[in-house]
């Protein structure tokens, strides 16, 4: 089985990332982009029968820092 | 008295801070590879080096926090060794809770490597004794994220407790409150970016750093 993880930052807390391509997006003539915010895409592939459980504590322990970031699990058939 | 330098895979700031250790204690401090899990008995000072410790992967300092002899540093600071993360180090100290926050990318993008005006805030610390409170310093910072930020309960609570040890004295890369370095709350850890390790010789330009580590090795043969 395998699971997708997205790590996104905090609302509020800056995206000098997201900024620069928001300024490059800009340099290409495309006008109209508010606001980019850059994360992260981790696929897993996982044993079967992993549990949930240890997927959300693998996001808790490593794959995301709560103080900063928020993930999403979504797993793939 | 027995000091160790922390060394990961990617650092480059331990022979630095090891020289610095050194100097200040007399003895050379031993150098513990990322893998170990233990640390020398009775370890009374450990360095956790700048540098770029596994490649920067996933988060800065993420993967170190995370390596085996990170949970023997935990261990040693909570029976009350001192603990000095730089740079990389003070990423690898948010990261595994030893210190509060996080560091993010520097808020202008950019690589920031200068000198840099910084003031004492908290010069009681066992870190910053040998410094008046208030006093103005320089030390060189080198980093990509060092842009410091916690929740403003957080930032009010460290204020409040005087764990700023060090401000900037301007703007140097976004931090909340120009936080510079941070203490925890029982006053053995510190972590920061500037790097005392590099002005501690009059060939370096300046020896503003020499007195972290002196007064911190002071106060360290007071207590033995």
């Amino acid at each position: 089985m395998k699971a997708r993880i997205f790590v996104t930052l905090k609302g509020g807390v800056l995206d000098p990332q997201g900024r620069a391509i928001q300024h490059a997006l800009d340099g290409l003539g495309f006008s109209g982009v508010n606001d980019v915010r850059a994360g992260k895409l981790i696929e897993l592939d996982l044993a079967d029968g992993t549990s949930d459980e240890d997927i959300d504590a693998m996001c808790r322990k490593l794959l995301a820092n709560t103080v900063i970031e928020n993930y999403r699990i979504e797993k793939v058939a | 008295m027995k000091s160790a330098v922390i060394v990961f895979p990617g650092s480059n700031c331990d022979r630095d801070l090891a020289v610095a250790f050194e100097a200040a204690t007399g003895t050379r401090p031993a150098m513990i590879w990322h893998r170990d899990t233990e640390l020398p008995d009775d370890i009374d000072l450990i360095g956790v080096p700048g540098g770029f410790s596994y490649g920067d992967y996933l988060r800065s300092g993420a993967m170190a926090a995370r390596s085996p002899v990170m949970q023997a540093v935990a261990k040693a600071a909570d029976r009350g060794a001192y603990v000095l993360g730089i740079c990389n180090g003070f990423q690898v100290l948010t990261e595994s809770g030893l210190l509060p926050g996080a560091l993010l990318r520097n808020a202008g993008g950019h690589f920031v490597c200068r000198d840099v005006a910084l003031t004492v805030e908290n010069a009681q610390s066992a870190f910053t004794s040998h410094y008046e409170a208030g006093e103005a310093i320089s030390y060189p910072v080198a980093h990509h994220d060092g842009n410091y930020f916690a929740d403003d309960a957080t930032l009010d609570r460290l204020e409040g407790e005087g764990r700023v040890a060090l401000r900037y004295a301007e703007s140097v890369n976004g931090s909340a409150r120009n936080i510079a370095g941070i203490l925890n709350e029982a006053g053995n850890v510190l972590g920061m970016m500037p790097h005392p390790e590099r002005v501690i010789e009059a060939a370096h330009g300046s020896t503003d750093g020499k007195r972290l580590f002196q007064g911190l090795v002071e106060g360290l043969f007071a207590r033995a």
